[in-house]
């Protein structure tokens, strides 16, 4: 093996990323479920002025609810996969501490 | 301070302002708070160096390929398809389905292995192993200047936009965009800026598929807008290959040749696979497998992104048939948020507002997260101030992304010379990138080839590109119509000299040592192959790298025939 090699092995043993990142589904799945409850109420409460802009489609309605499914989508995944838990750091009281 | 813009840009400003009210800014205020929540959040996540750079190379293939893809779609990128597809018609796929996904599948397949498995932090680091120091601290520089510049290119960009669509002063938008991403990578590192990629690839597409579909109603549905723009252009505007025979005129200014060799083979294969910025995303995934299926999950969604910004360049041509004409106060650049101001509603506006703000933040912190990481690895900690603790590379890290952010306030104001965005990046891909690939497709397949032959061929690629674009295109001493055409010929005499002088340097000079070359050249045993076992789940069918790989061509190949008769 070369010297950058076992750095690089050395640092990966030492890295906390895979044990302490938080599961990026869970943000997506929550702001999209936001975004999709304001931008469908932005559609139901649509202005005839909205609907004629947007060539009679009520696209806040449509586009809400994409986001609400997308969002939806990712929290259910996450349910149903949660991440296994990564083996335990060499410094298991220092994730106490925290 | 007002930056040198093009006066069509100034008088621009009054007339595109987006009627947002409180409901689009509450969006985008939303969007703001979560893209800081997620630096402070990934910060307890970084330990070592490696977290604050590569995520301690433990990120899943589904993230680190959504980041790949969005790392790329940044919204010089949206914008600039765009107003090439309002510019030169369906011809814009060229920069998809030939000029990018044949060279993600390359490096997925092919050299996602060496890079992996060598374990290099960066790509210039594979240079460093391969070949010499020579090579490694010339194409680190370059590597670092370019990414600030873009960065820069980014942050001029947005603030062009944004005062544009919104009307805040050019500066506080720098400001304020400087401050967000310079505060989410120095917290959270590479892992911050990836999650937020993620996110942002998704509410980008939130805001451009519902201007695709009213865009399209508008114009009488699909048939409509060829019958208007086959009206208004001739047929060839709306093929792929229409008018492209040698000696034909086309308004791209290239030929098949010129496009499938410059465009598809050396801009694009320097670009997908020796672009830090882009491998960086794959060099943090979990294992190899993972590694290896970060650019081909990416292909999917990047062969459909191109209907996303062709569609809305194609109605803005047909709403504003003088679009970027001397007699029209649109350029093309604008045809995106001509539609957005037209079309789009309070609500599904503020997302596309959010989208395309997320899109030039995202641009610049792929640009700033690589640059820091090269600038630490390869500049400081290898020349400057060796053999120091991890800690202290992790803190210099973060140092050096706040003198990153600075730098590429400083260079915004360059990328104001060039008309089109899109070309002056492809501009200054075909001078540092195309010399890159040349140097490592032969390091990766040819032993022999020496150690000094990787600086020579850097330095003879770049500057023969170089010479053909500013000379014998600029001062026309050869004739090709565009400036587009003129890169992809750059980019083949780059290659080409970069490749002839690599030869000639190797036969008389001294090969690497056999022992140094195991694991980074074809044919030899990596001595990290242990490595490799096969997670649990990533044997499964769907998982298969070469499976993958070659859908993502045949799809793209499919995709063409619709436009190809």
């Amino acid at each position: 093996m070369s010297d950058l090699q076992k750095e690089v092995s050395e640092l990966e043993r030492k890295s906390a990323t895979a044990a302490r990142l938080f599961d990026i589904r869970r943000i997506i799945g929550g702001l999209f479920v936001v975004y999709g409850v304001i931008v469908t109420i932005a559609g139901l409460t649509a202005s005839d002025a909205d609907l004629k802009k947007a060539e009679d489609i009520n696209i806040n309605l449509w586009t809400g609810l994409g986001m609400l499914a997308l969002g939806l989508f990712f929290l259910v995944w996450l349910k149903l996969r949660p991440v296994v838990a990564a083996a335990a750091p060499e410094d298991e009281q220092e994730q106490e501490q925290e | 301070m007002r930056s040198p813009a093009s006066p069509a840009h100034i008088t621009l400003a009054e007339g595109l302002r987006l009627p947002t009210n409180g409901l689009d800014y509450a969006i985008l205020a939303i969007y703001f708070v979560v893209v800081l929540g997620i630096g402070f959040a990934a910060r307890r996540s970084v330990k070592t160096s490696l977290d604050f750079f590569l995520s301690g190379r433990s990120l899943p293939a589904w993230v680190t390929g959504l980041a790949f893809v969005a790392a790329n779609l940044g919204a010089t990128e949206i914008l600039g398809m765009a107003a090439t597809g309002a510019q030169y018609g369906v011809a814009v796929v060229h920069w998809y389905w030939i000029g990018a996904i044949p060279a993600m599948v390359f490096l997925g397949l092919v050299m996602m292995p060496f890079y992996y498995r060598s374990k290099v932090r960066s790509v210039p680091e594979f240079l460093l192993q391969r070949f010499d120091k020579s090579a490694h601290l010339l194409s680190s520089a370059l590597f670092a200047f370019a990414a600030v510049l873009i960065a820069g290119v980014n942050l001029y960009a947005l603030a062009i936009v944004v005062e544009a669509l919104l009307g805040w002063p050019q500066w506080v938008a720098i400001v304020v965009a400087g401050f967000f991403v310079l505060a989410y990578i120095t917290i959270g590192g590479l892992s911050s800026a990836i999650y937020n990629e993620v996110l942002q690839f998704f509410v980008i597409l939130a805001a451009l598929i519902p201007i695709c579909v009213i865009g399209l109603k508008k114009v009488g549905g699909w048939d409509g807008l060829t019958g208007s723009i086959e009206k208004q252009h001739g047929d060839n505007f709306m093929t792929a290959w229409g008018g492209t025979g040698i000696g034909d005129a086309n308004p791209l200014g290239a030929n098949w040749l010129t496009i499938i060799l410059g465009l598809g083979f050396v801009l694009s294969f320097g670009y997908w696979t020796t672009n830090f910025a882009e491998v960086q995303r794959a060099l943090s995934a979990k294992n190899l497998s993972a590694a290896q299926r970060t650019p081909l999950i990416a292909a999917f969604p990047k062969i459909f992104i191109v209907f996303l910004v062709m569609i809305p360049g194609l109605v803005a041509a047909v709403l504003v048939p003088k679009i970027g004409t001397p007699g029209s106060d649109l350029t093309y650049n604008d045809a995106i948020p001509y539609l957005m101001q037209e079309l789009l509603p309070n609500g599904v506006l503020g997302i596309a507002v959010t989208g395309l703000l997320a899109a030039f933040m995202a641009g610049m912190a792929a640009n700033v997260s690589s640059f820091n990481t090269v600038f630490t690895y390869d500049i400081w900690a290898k020349y400057v101030v060796k053999d120091r603790e991890d800690g202290y590379y992790l803190k210099f890290g973060r140092l050096i992304t706040a003198i990153g952010v600075f730098a590429s306030i400083g260079t915004a104001f360059i990328a104001s010379s060039f008309s089109n965005i899109m070309g002056y990046l492809q501009t200054l891909f075909s001078f540092f990138n195309v010399p890159m690939f040349v140097v490592f497709i032969i390091g990766m397949f040819w032993k022999r080839a020496s150690m000094k032959s990787g600086v020579w061929g850097l330095l003879a690629g770049t500057t023969a590109a170089m010479v053909n674009y500013f000379w014998i295109y600029k001062q026309g001493v050869i004739d090709i119509p565009t400036d587009q055409g003129a890169n992809f010929v750059s980019a083949i005499v780059g290659f080409v000299a970069g490749a002839v002088v690599m030869v000639v340097v190797t036969l008389f000079t001294a090969p690497k040592p056999e022992a140094e070359l195991a694991g980074l050249v074809y044919g030899t045993v990596s001595p990290g192959m242990e490595d490799d076992a096969v997670e649990a789940g990533d044997d499964a069918w769907y998982r298969r790298p070469a499976l993958l790989g070659w859908s993502a061509v045949v799809l793209a190949a499919a995709c063409y025939v619709p436009y190809s008769f």
